[in-house]
């Protein structure tokens, strides 16, 4: 049995005077889909904020596989092994897939230039694997569906992700067909071993694909229960607050 | 997902018009003029040559300009910088030699770029109000320098090097253009910058959250522009062997046209340098038949107009598909 690869401990975020988020503890396993539920304006996305190192916690530690880690930019939980997909994508439009998915971190040849070859053949591996379905490596972002370019955002935090994925509403706008095929690709991402914190409004979504299910409301943790011992009535009653823990 | 889903968008939409209109365009003027001008002197090797040389200019400031456009920014002070820098040169040409006068046009171009870039990536100004300010600012500061009179260059190294020299019987300027354009083709490709550059002005959040320095990008190829536009007021310089202010007044536009014609879209994410020099080449000939063909300078400058409108017309199209 390994150890959890993200252990939150007693985090907690103010901004000026106000509590964003109070005494937050978790631990993600590997291979283990974790599903972070609330309304809105409950601490999600400064949850997934101080995870990704855009936001240092105000208290509390981050250990990531049982090393305590302190990041204090984005860059650096990148290095750490924790990718984040946005809701928005944030795809450069134009230009090709490949070239999406080694964004900032282009691989060189000898003489320096863009390595373009290797590129290539790892994005259609990669792709391959999580069988995300586009024309071509070489194709261009906006010449894709909106499940697709999840598809590819997906793949590139896959790509680099060794220890976590943050996934922040990766369907709100996609149709039902392409929920489901971007919902296969989350699911695939257990057998790599990484872990998975999903924010999403949709509990039918977070029943089909979560382990446990973690409850936010107004910045506090209301509880983190076994996806398979819960309902969602009881999740519901969580998130409105009509049940305490 | 079905087979059928994966085919959309359709084919037709993905034929890249945009990518093959400045070939197809350079071709169709240089057929018009060709049997047009076929008695006034068009097709001889001394006149299409001579575009080229009176082009190298427009097409260095293009490449900088692609670099720029490409990162979602503009560059309006190209202009006013070929004229400091030009002037820059000549002065010192005649009071420390030829080197100093390499190193003080350059610098003059770099100083300008690197004001430009500070304002436009670290104060997060617009780069068109910027530029254009600065346009103004030493465009003033060109006719001050030298109270509007013209500086001869007579220093002829330096005037064989950027201007009326030649090697293995090529002109100069053909290999400052060859070269220029070659090593900028591989920088804008082949190398990581080139890439950043395109991301950035594709989708700068994007660019940022990956981990690339948006900031420093739009430094940079302010930077370069100036620089680059100082080069063109080397040239300049080199080829007339004098410098005066109004220098690359005029060029701003046709610098435009040919880095739009060219396949550079106007709000970034995508360029091309080789399509800027078939863009600039086009301009030149277009100038050149149009002069061969006894329209008045009014009347050029109406149909560059035209041909500028169209340009945006077809960048912005593809944009917006």
């Amino acid at each position: 049995m390994t150890g959890p690869v993200l252990e939150l401990s007693g985090i907690r975020k103010t901004f000026g005077g106000v509590t964003a988020i109070e005494d937050f503890s978790l631990e993600i396993f590997p291979g283990e889909i974790v599903a972070l539920v609330g309304d809105n304006g409950a601490g999600k996305s400064t949850l997934i904020k101080i995870v990704s190192g855009v936001h240092p916690p105000s208290a509390g530690s981050i250990a990531l596989d049982g090393q305590p880690v302190v990041m204090s930019n984005a860059t650096m939980a990148r290095m750490l092994g924790i990718e984040v997909v946005y809701q928005d994508l944030a795809l450069a439009d134009q230009q090709a897939v490949y070239m999406n998915l080694f964004l900032g971190r282009e691989p060189l040849t000898a003489l320096g230039l863009l390595d373009r070859r290797r590129m290539i053949a790892e994005t259609e591996k990669l792709v391959k694997e999580l069988d995300v379905r586009i024309p071509s490596a070489h194709a261009a972002i906006r010449d894709l569906s909106g499940g697709q370019r999840q598809g590819v955002a997906i793949a590139r935090a896959t790509h680099w992700a060794s220890k976590l994925i943050l996934l922040d509403e990766p369907t709100a706008a996609l149709g039902v067909a392409e929920t489901a095929r971007v919902e296969e690709i989350v699911r695939s991402l257990k057998k790599r071993n990484i872990g998975v914190l999903i924010i999403s409004h949709s509990l039918d979504q977070v029943f089909r694909l979560s382990d446990r299910i973690c409850v936010l409301r107004r910045g506090k943790q209301i509880g983190v229960r076994d996806t398979k011992a819960t309902d969602k009535n009881e999740i519901i009653a969580m998130i409105t607050g009509l049940k305490q823990g | 997902m079905s087979n059928a889903d994966l085919a959309a968008p359709s084919l037709l939409s993905r034929i890249n018009l945009q990518r093959y209109v400045v070939y197809i365009g350079f071709l169709a003027i240089f057929l018009f003029f060709a049997i047009v001008l076929r008695d006034s002197g068009f097709l001889t090797v001394r006149n299409l040559s001579n575009i080229v040389l009176q082009t190298a200019p427009v097409t260095i400031m293009a490449i900088g300009l692609v670099f720029v456009m490409s990162a979602g920014e503009i560059d309006l002070s190209i202009g006013s910088i070929v004229a400091v820098s030009a002037l820059a040169a000549a002065v010192t040409i005649g009071q420390y030699g030829m080197v100093a006068g390499i190193i003080a046009g350059l610098g003059a171009g770099f100083v300008i770029g690197l004001i430009n870039g500070f304002l436009v990536a670290y104060v997060k100004l617009p780069s068109f109000l910027v530029t254009l300010a600065t346009l103004g600012l030493f465009a003033g500061v060109s006719r001050s320098m030298t109270d509007l009179r013209s500086i001869p260059v007579t220093d002829s190294l330096f005037t064989g090097i950027f201007g009326s020299g030649s090697l293995f019987g090529i002109p100069s300027l053909i290999w400052w253009t060859v070269i220029a354009i070659a090593i900028a083709h591989i920088v804008f490709r082949e190398t990581r910058f080139g890439a950043h550059v395109l991301a950035t002005g594709d989708n700068a959040r994007a660019a940022a959250v990956c981990g690339i320095s948006v900031p420093r990008i739009r430094l940079a190829v302010l930077t370069l522009s100036g620089v680059i536009a100082g080069l063109a007021g080397l040239l300049y310089a080199g080829r007339l062997q004098a410098a005066k202010y109004t220098l690359g007044e005029t060029d701003l536009m046709t610098v435009i046209a040919a880095v739009i014609v060219g396949g550079t879209l106007l709000n970034g994410g995508k360029g091309s340098i080789v399509g800027a020099l078939v863009g600039s080449l086009m301009m030149g000939m277009l100038n050149n038949g149009l002069i061969l063909m006894g329209l008045s300078v009014s009347d050029q400058m109406i149909v560059r107009g035209f041909i500028i409108l169209a340009a945006v017309a077809v960048s912005l199209r593809e944009k917006n598909r």
